[in-house]
């Protein structure tokens, strides 16, 4: 059907595969295991937010949603937009579990309300045994996951990347077009 | 399961199919006529496929050239490059090609073939005046452009007319020189005059008929690709602004600069009109303000329902 979508000019909004999203936990077991390399409690889950009364009603019910589980895994959480128009739910936790069902929880509030083609991104951050900061983005619509290791000055540490690659492959479905393992400058995680 | 917010919009849908309908039909009768007048038809469609075939497979560089654009690193633009890197996620795409162009004018476009093929160019003038997210909701509608295929769409739409136009010229050719016309009748008898009377004829009123229909379908274009731009921001108005802020400002440009850049016109986000000399609807490749905006504020009405 995407041949006759092209045809009529009538692409659909790419919804968000959420399921591979779990694999994290497992892939940090397997990070620390293998290479040393422990999360660092911060996770955070990126979309574009909508206009209109549809997406405010969306916003105000995961709002109290995510101060609820927030309350119960005894995490904290803080929303921030970036200057790309994006808005980010950061959540701290210790507990590599606790971050996955709360990054989850922001997934299915939006797909609930049909706002699941505005979810972009999600990512977890990692340190490795040196101290250097890496994070795990996971792209919703391709249900991949691909390291992103960033550098002082807008640079990128494409060594630990694939050091990260090479370790999670066949653990994590890794994006296997380099092209789509694009930067986030000025990550809102610590 | 997955919803969306946005139900589809059956009668842009049909109105389009009704378009590559008629353009079809056109094609086909066309074709019969040629075969039932001319003799050597094969050579008119073997010169006409060789330009269609540059056309496609060329597009993105023709343009590109045309604009005077140049490919930018993301060193050399970065913010440009986040904005498409962080779109093209949204929408699942592989990232295009990312150009910029000295013009003035504001404006941008997208070609290229296929995903795999394009460029997506802006110019200075549309850097300098559009806000960044006004920017952004303007490359969401030319990724649009990419991800429906226009280049190849409209490109093959319009090889009947390039084909007729390109009959009726040899054909006058012809007939000038006396040659009695195509290929093997070199007798000079009557017969051979009044066949290329009704070739030229014809191929005129295909030419016609395929230029308005083939503008139609770009006009259709133009309101998916806003549709579609919309909906992947997710904010409407953002691309009804950019609109409103970029056909005033082209009212203001100097005259010069927008004949020159008047053949580009159906790859651009808002057409290169100069001022005084109005196009007729029926003649846009662009749909008229009014109308865009007016499918935008719908959209917009529909992300205000509540849930």
């Amino acid at each position: 059907m995407k041949f006759l979508d092209a045809l009529l000019g009538r692409s659909k909004p790419t919804q968000p595969k959420l399921d591979a999203l779990f694999g994290v936990t497992g892939a940090a077991i397997t990070l620390e295991a293998s290479a040393g390399m422990k999360p660092t409690g911060q996770a955070a889950v990126c979309f574009k937010p909508a206009s209109g009364q549809g997406f405010a009603a969306a916003s105000e019910e995961l709002q109290g949603l995510l101060e609820l589980a927030v309350k119960e895994a005894g995490s904290s959480v803080r929303v921030t937009d970036d200057r790309y128009g994006y808005r980010w739910v950061v959540i701290e936790d210790p507990d590599m579990e606790d971050l996955v069902t709360s990054a989850h929880l922001v997934n299915s509030t939006l797909e609930q309300y049909g706002f699941g083609p505005q979810l972009l991104c999600s990512v977890f951050a990692f340190a490795d045994p040196s101290g250097k900061r890496f994070h795990l983005v996971y792209l919703y619509k391709r249900g991949t996951f691909y390291p992103f290791a960033p550098l002082d000055g807008e640079r990128r540490d494409n060594e630990l990347e694939l050091r990260v690659k090479a370790t999670l492959d066949g653990d994590l479905p890794i994006e296997p077009e380099l092209g789509r393992w694009f930067a986030l400058w000025g990550l809102p995680l610590g | 399961m997955a919803r969306t917010r946005f139900p589809a919009d059956a009668g842009l849908t049909s109105r389009m199919l009704g378009t590559m309908f008629l353009l079809g039909l056109l094609y086909v009768v066309f074709v019969a006529v040629l075969i039932a007048l001319l003799k050597s038809w094969i050579l008119v469609v073997v010169i006409a496929g060789g330009f269609l075939f540059v056309q496609y497979f060329f597009s993105d560089r023709i343009a590109l050239t045309a604009m005077r654009g140049r490919e930018v690193t993301p060193e050399q633009a970065p913010e440009l490059h986040q904005m498409v890197d962080r779109l093209c996620a949204l929408a699942d795409m592989p990232k295009p090609k990312v150009a910029i162009s000295d013009a003035d004018m504001p404006n941008a476009f997208a070609t290229g073939r296929n995903q795999q093929h394009a460029v997506l160019c802006v110019t200075n003038g549309i850097l300098r005046r559009l806000s960044p997210p006004e920017l952004e909701a303007v490359l969401s509608h030319e990724l649009s452009h990419v991800a429906h295929r226009d280049v190849a769409v409209m490109t093959i739409a319009s090889f009947l007319g390039i084909l007729a136009g390109l009959v009726v010229r040899s054909s006058i050719y012809a007939g000038a020189w006396g040659g009695g016309g195509w290929g093997r009748s070199n007798d000079r008898d009557n017969n051979a005059g009044a066949v290329i009377l009704l070739v030229i004829l014809a191929s005129a009123v295909v030419y016609a008929l395929s230029f308005l229909l083939t503008r139609l379908l770009s006009r259709y274009r133009e309101l998916s690709a806003d549709r579609a731009g919309a909906i992947l921001i997710g904010r409407p108005s953002l691309l009804a602004s950019a609109l409103v802020k970029i056909t005033g400002e082209m009212g203001r440009i100097p005259t010069r600069d927008l004949r020159a850049a008047e053949p580009l016109n159906a790859f651009f986000f808002a057409p290169a009109a100069a001022p005084g000399f109005s196009f007729s609807t029926l003649f846009a490749t662009h749909p008229p303000l009014e109308r865009r905006l007016e499918q935008l504020e719908r959209l917009e009405a529909q992300l205000g329902r509540p849930a």
